[in-house]
């Protein structure tokens, strides 16, 4: 108990002191996971959209796989893409290990699955229902996908939200391949998982609650505009 | 054992127009079957341009499939729908559905008659002053910056209609699309109907009111599980149905 309270201490001390080093991290978090969310649903989304739509050989298995790809295990994530990454990988040449940009790179591959598959599910269920409709305007699936996704943002918000989840709170690719280092690419878990391992177990706990308090409020601020719309829009 | 039925002018069919009209649309032995059960039975039917027909029938007769058959939404289990017209974006371009429960998208009323026209490849300005004109024949103009999703029942049907009406469609086809209105609703969507029809519309409308198949029918198709048991002038119809299952439905009798 003595260490919660402890923690609760620590986090709110660092809240209020705006520890520069901390602010760093917070915002390099935020830059990173929010980045890869981004590309992670400019790919997800049409990805899904196009599945829960088009007939291919093969697509029960895609869905199957795309189901299966959202329980991605991040350390086997962070190494593939480590591999590709290092030096002697097949994009060496670019120089992008330890950077930020090899973590937008990984959390985009962990979060790609999950908008993809919850936006399949979503966009198949609206097109039951306007499919009809749609293709006696003369809007096929391809160009129903425009009007289907934009029906759909409010529930899609959600799933994007979920992306955010899981990208803001993985380690494990990202500590392999941004390395959690000092000033360039250390995140707010990857911090936290350093703390435990030097024995600063209050710090570490500090710093988890101001990670929760983060994620919290990114959830919040999407929650309340989406209701604001959904008012307005029905 | 279906009755094939080819009315008004059938020789006009054996050289199918080359025109550049729409109708005529035959339909030829068209048989739709789902999970083992032939829904559609041997239907065949010529509609030529013109009149208002009314699909009559008791619930489970097949008068929706029928049209969703016509229309290009369904594909028959064996028959063929053959138009006038050869190329198939065009004939697609060229008809409209309003369906019972209207699908609107979740944007403003007038965004929703402009999306079909934008399907179309009209230019903004032509498809904005057909918003406009659309949305003041329906009586609509006063909720065109509205959400469609948040009109009452009454109105977005008639927005339904008013969508369909911006394309100017040959062809018009309704699925008994005032059966969940009340009274001044349907005979908003009624006065719609009529005006779509005075302005060249080709109108095909499904519906089990009988009421309303008096109302607005030049003729009356009867059909009655899965097939096509006439074709009549709606007059003769009324008076003196062909069919004993139509007697027998106008008398509200029909058991089945």
């Amino acid at each position: 108990m003595h260490d919660l309270a402890l923690a609760f201490i620590t986090a709110v001390q660092l809240l209020l002191s705006f520890d520069p080093a901390l602010v760093e991290i917070v915002l390099l978090s935020l830059r990173v996971s929010l980045t890869a969310v981004g590309l992670a649903a400019l790919i997800g989304l049409p990805i899904g959209a196009a599945v829960a739509l088009f007939r291919f050989p093969g697509r029960g298995a895609l869905i199957v796989l795309l189901n299966a790809l959202m329980g991605l295990p991040p350390v086997v994530v962070g190494l593939v893409v480590y591999l590709f990454l290092s030096r002697s990988g097949p994009l060496g040449v670019f120089g992008l290990l330890f950077t930020p940009t090899a973590m937008v790179i990984a959390q985009s591959i962990l979060v790609t699955p999950i908008i993809a598959a919850l936006t399949r599910q979503v966009v198949e269920d609206l097109w039951a229902e306007y499919s009809e409709q749609l293709r006696s305007l003369g809007a096929g699936p391809m160009r129903a996908v425009p009007a289907l996704l934009h029906d759909a943002r409010f529930t899609l918000v959600t799933a994007v939200l979920a992306g955010f989840g899981r990208a803001s709170a993985e380690v494990g690719a990202v500590m392999i391949v941004g390395g959690n280092i000092d000033h360039v690419t250390r995140m707010m878990t990857t911090a936290i998982a350093l703390e435990v391992s030097k024995g600063d177990l209050a710090l570490a706990l500090g710093l988890g609650i101001v990670l929760i308090v983060l994620s919290l409020s990114v959830n919040a601020a999407t929650y309340i505009v989406k209701q604001r719309a959904e008012r307005r829009w029905a | 054992m279906g009755v094939s039925i080819a009315m008004n002018a059938p020789d006009a069919l054996a050289a199918p127009a080359s025109g550049d009209g729409l109708l005529p649309v035959r339909a030829d032995g068209l048989v739709f079957e789902a999970h083992g059960k032939r829904l559609i039975d041997d239907v065949s039917v010529v509609l030529q341009p013109g009149p208002r027909t009314v699909v009559l029938g008791p619930n489970g007769a097949g008068k929706s499939l029928l049209l969703r058959l016509l229309h290009g939404l369904i594909k028959p289990t064996v028959g063929s729908v053959t138009w006038a017209l050869g190329n198939a974006d065009d004939v697609r371009n060229r008809q409209a559905m309003v369906f019972q429960k209207p699908v609107l998208l979740r944007r403003s009323s007038a965004a929703n008659v402009e999306y079909g026209l934008r399907l179309r490849g009209m230019p903004h300005a032509e498809r904005v002053e057909r918003v406009a004109e659309v949305l003041h024949r329906t009586g609509l103009r006063r909720f065109s910056d509205q959400p469609a999703r948040l009109l009452s029942g009454g109105e977005q049907q008639k927005l339904a209609l008013a969508r369909a009406w911006a394309l100017k469609p040959d062809l018009l086809f309704l699925d008994e699309p005032t059966a969940s209105l009340d009274p001044a609703a349907i005979a908003a969507v009624e006065d719609i109907v009529q005006a779509m029809h005075a302005d060249g519309t080709r109108i095909v409308m499904v519906t089990h009111d009988v009421g309303q198949a008096r109302r607005l029918a030049d003729e009356v198709m009867f059909m009655h599980k899965g097939r096509l048991l006439e074709k009549t002038p709606a007059a003769t119809f009324f008076q003196a149905p062909e069919s004993g299952e139509a007697a027998a439905f106008l008398r509200g009798e029909l058991r089945w």
